[in-house]
């Protein structure tokens, strides 16, 4: 029993199960020489044209760039670089029509040629000099993916660790009409074998096979013509079938071995690389020519001449079409690649590819329209024909029913797309069309797997961190509560302002155990609003009656109210004059010196400034709404009515500030509230108390939500309060449309889903 | 008195049986996957609430108690075949007649978004990146389509947009022409 490598040397060639005999159409193009083409007017060059990523774009719109300059840069492994065709201007960088299936639109480098065709200096390698890493190298800088059709990069290909045992060359070409591969054979034979060499310096396989159909004697002698006299190549013909170009089946003609379903055939030892690929690996290794153009079979008779071009990556199909001669006819399809696996394109503007081997502009009555599709009869002759041994049926049935389990298990993923199944089926059944759906609903479905995956991942941890901040949050709170209190305590604060705190925190810690309901603040805020209109239209009287007399009719005379909001005034001036200089000062200053001449008007003036303060202190991400409920100046104007309590009233806002200036910049809600003092106090105390119950249940509904931004929750706040207080002329206004504002800001955070 | 023996021998028998099976259903207790995981697994994790529980879990919770598998937009008709397989009951027809037909992620008009963070609070799977008065942005590998940014926004400055189609995503039409070769 001869080893398989013996049977091999003798020459022995196996079959694969199934295949077809389509009519080749070959004789067409296969005898004329390869022509060469004008240079297009624009080179449409797509940034991406292998399978894998696009590399950075090195060049910009206006450049001028020579012919091989590289247009791009691979800057990881997946990625190959495209080159200029020709020596030209960088006319733009846009998207346009790609040559794939679905026409869809792709970053892609519009050149316009200036003819001269210049090339960039060029570095020629010797292979018997260069080691592994310079070829590997210059593989991938010269942008050479696999040119049989699927486009993968050489040099991952190339670079293997594994010991490997053939190198197979794929020079079959078994798909009608497409002879690109054969014209190369008969015209770069010896090319051809120089880039093998290189493969297999890098590859170092047992032999080197090269697979051929029987139809192509010509292409055959001479590929053996220019081996010689070489150890362990062997070139071996092949029955002329249709699909034994494909990867598998072709092993299987020429070693008997199958790729095991889900493996790469390097797992079994063996490497195959196309002919074509292996031409554009002499070129640029011994020329230094990347791949800027590759051969095409033009065909169909449409055509004046059907024929095999040179053409540059980027030419636009239609000028390759006109090139020869091209008649369209009604309702013309066009159609790249072969007619069995090749696709159809609407956009004749598509541009040559690295993958493109073939242009088909067939006649109606050449290649018809696929006619009615009809059911099934189960004969069975699609499972005779099918190379990969599948049960094309079967799946048609489950694909139908898109049962990806049943799928999976009848082996769609081994379908190769040959077309073989659709090419014999009786009832013109588009099978290969329901397995490319299936394929990618598979794929879409294993994507939104993934994707959920990480969604739920994500949510997780979202959680878990809004958890671990809840609770970092409620200990710092309790942290800085006792360090206030114990502050408190002891700096040697007046006793009665001590004292006022003391009640304040009493009243506050009260109010947090016994929250106003909903209701009563709704009637109290009713009730704050028809008060207000009254004392709007009380006012509005008074001064179109007498505006100069304004002042006096109202109690501002009384000199005990006048001293008070003199106080204040004057507490807050200071307390703006240390804390922010530069925002609050351009009003402040100018109203205290008037503050002596009238006493109303600097405590009007005091309320625009603190509303600005509060404004620029709440914009701080610090912000923390319930410590502002602590700070009670708001309470001293309550106990107010006459000088001595005015008095207490003043310090306590001066010692407030203090404290406040030595804390952080805090937010106050409730500072707006004071200048109230001077008009009604009683009112002002109702409208403050509500006022920091609201505050004291935002804070709350923060920490609930315990998102850390509330003081950006509260932005519109700020925005309205000193919007409506500022042109007041009276405090008493200000302090309630603060009230107004604030609870506006705490209807929107009510109303948002929490 | 035989009687009496077998009873006996028969009872001891039964102890120490029913001591070693009792011992083995601890000492060899299988954490069977609880039915919620499996739910769970099933649910596309959109975390959007258009079932009316807030997330997947809380509705995977919900269906092992028995309520309805058909609340699932985002999901569509196969979660719901493939809940109704899992739980032995009917597939029904989506609960919400709105099924998106297309994937859809949330888009920040970046020019009128005022940095209010309000959609990053909103967000269920850290989609959106931003700080206070910047400019927000959606991730879009990230964003799961759950429309719960969009109401938040002061300014409305979220738009849904249909995800565009890539070539790798691409589905083949079946109505596209088949390329066939006619007998010569």
């Amino acid at each position: 029993m001869p080893t398989l490598f013996q049977q091999i040397q003798a020459g022995k060639v196996w079959d694969f199960h199934g295949g077809i005999h389509p009519p080749s159409r070959k004789e067409r193009t296969n005898q004329k020489p390869v022509a060469l083409l004008d240079i297009p007017d624009r080179l449409y060059i797509p940034l991406r044209q292998h399978i894998g990523v696009a590399g950075k774009v090195l060049v910009k719109v206006g450049d001028r760039v020579l012919k091989g300059q590289a247009l791009t840069q691979a800057d990881n492994a997946m990625a190959v670089p495209v080159h200029a065709p020709t020596s030209g201007t960088v006319q733009a960088i846009e998207l346009h029509t790609s040559a794939h299936p679905s026409s869809l639109a792709e970053p892609t480098l519009v050149l316009a040629p200036d003819g001269m065709d210049e090339w960039r200096p060029r570095k020629p390698l010797d292979p018997e000099q260069a080691d592994v890493y310079t070829l590997l190298e210059r593989i991938q800088e010269s942008g050479i993916s696999g040119m049989g059709g699927a486009g993968f990069p050489t040099h991952i290909k190339v670079n293997v660790k594994q010991p490997v045992d053939y190198l197979i060359i794929n020079a079959v070409e078994c798909e009608p009409y497409i002879t690109a591969d054969d014209m190369l054979m008969q015209e770069r034979a010896s090319d051809i074998i120089s880039g093998i060499e290189i493969l297999v310096k890098l590859l170092s396989p047992k032999a080197v096979l090269i697979g051929i159909e029987d139809d192509k004697p010509i292409a055959a002698a001479s590929l053996k013509a220019a081996i010689g006299q070489k150890d362990n190549y062997f070139v071996r013909e092949v029955p002329t079938k249709y699909p034994s170009g494909g990867e598998k089946q072709l092993i299987q003609l020429l070693t008997n071995k199958e790729v095991p379903a889900g493996r790469r055939p390097l797992d079994i030892g063996i490497v195959m690389q196309n002919v074509g690929t292996a031409f554009a690996i002499a070129q640029a290794v011994l020329d230094d020519i990347p791949l800027i153009h590759r051969v095409v079979t033009v065909a169909g008779e449409t055509l004046a001449q059907q024929q095999n071009v040179l053409a540059l990556i980027g030419t636009p199909i239609s000028d390759l079409l006109n090139a020869c001669g091209f008649q369209a006819e009604p309702a013309q399809r066009i159609i790249i690649g072969g007619p069995m696996m090749g696709f159809a394109i609407a956009d004749w503007s598509v541009p040559v590819v690295k993958t493109t081997n073939c242009i088909l502009a067939p006649t109606e009555n050449e290649l018809g329209a696929a006619s009615e599709e009809m059911d099934c009869i189960r004969c069975g002759a699609c499972a005779d024909a099918c190379p990969a041994s599948l049960l094309p049926q079967q799946l048609l049935w489950y694909s139908k029913a898109k049962d990806q389990d049943k799928l999976a298990e009848y082996n769609l993923s081994d379908c190769i797309e040959c077309g073989a199944c659709a090419y014999v089926c009786p009832s013109e059944i588009p099978l290969v069309h329901y397995y490319r759906v299936a394929k990618a609903d598979i794929r879409e479905t294993q994507r939104e797997a993934l994707k959920a995956e990480q969604a739920k991942a994500r949510f997780d941890a979202r959680t878990e961190r809004l958890e671990r901040d809840k609770q970092e949050r409620l200990e710092r709170n309790q942290q800085l509560a006792a360090q206030r209190v114990a502050q408190q305590q002891a700096s040697g604060q007046a006793t009665q302002s001590a004292a006022a705190v003391q009640q304040a925190l009493q009243r506050t810690q009260q109010q947090n155990a016994q929250p106003l309901d909903k209701e009563q603040i709704i009637a109290e805020r009713e009730r704050k609003k028809a008060e207000a209109l009254a004392y709007q239209q009380q006012k509005q009287q008074a001064v179109t009656a007498e505006p100069a007399a304004d002042l006096a009719t109202e109690q501002t005379e009384d000199p005990r109210k006048a001293a008070i909001a003199a106080a204040l005034a004057r507490a807050k001036a200071k307390k703006q004059a240390e804390a922010l200089p530069e925002v609050a000062t351009d009003p402040a200053p100018p109203e205290t010196a008037t503050a002596d001449v009238d006493a109303k008007k600097a405590a009007v003036a005091a309320a625009i400034a603190r509303a600005k303060a509060k404004k620029l202190t709440q914009q701080e991400p610090e912000a923390q709404p319930e410590t502002a409920a602590e700070s009670a100046p708001a309470e001293a104007p309550a106990s107010d009515a006459d000088a001595k309590k005015a008095a207490v009233a003043a310090a306590i806002t001066r010692a407030k500030a203090k404290k406040l200036m030595q804390q952080e910049p805090e937010a106050q809600p409730e500072v707006a509230v004071e200048p109230a003092s001077d008009v009604d106090a009683k009112k002002a105390a109702v409208a403050a108390a509500i006022a920091r119950a609201k505050a004291k249940k935002l804070a709350e509904q923060a920490q609930v939500q315990q998102t850390e931004p509330v003081a950006a929750a509260q932005v519109p706040e700020p925005i309205e309060a000193p919007a409506e207080s500022a042109p007041e002329q009276d405090a008493k206004k200000a302090a309630i449309a603060a009230a107004i504002a604030r609870a506006k800001a705490k209807k929107q955070q009510n109303s948002e889903p929490l | 008195m035989s009687i009496i023996t077998a009873l006996w021998a028969l009872g001891i028998l039964a102890l120490i049986f029913g001591a070693v099976l009792g011992y083995a259903a601890i000492r060899f207790k299988v954490d069977a996957d609880p039915l919620v995981e499996q739910i769970d697994e099933i649910l596309p994790q959109t975390q959007c609430g258009q079932c009316g529980y807030p997330g997947c879990r809380p509705y995977a919770e919900a269906i092992a108690n028995g309520d309805d598998i058909n609340k699932c937009p985002p999901g569509g008709d196969a979660t719901i075949k493939k809940l109704a397989d899992l739980m032995g009951v009917e597939a029904k027809p989506l609960d919400a007649a709105q099924t998106p037909a297309v994937k859809r992620v949330a888009f920040i008009r970046e020019d009128e978004c005022i940095g209010c963070t309000k959609c990053i609070q909103a967000c269920p799977v850290d989609a959106i990146v931003g700080a206070s008065k910047q400019m927000h942005t959606v991730i879009v590998d990230e964003c799961t389509g759950c429309d719960l940014c969009v109401e938040p926004c002061p300014v409305d400055c979220i738009d849904m947009v249909p995800l565009t189609s890539s070539i790798e995503r691409w589905k083949w039409d079946l109505k596209a022409i088949p390329v066939k070769v006619l007998e010569s």
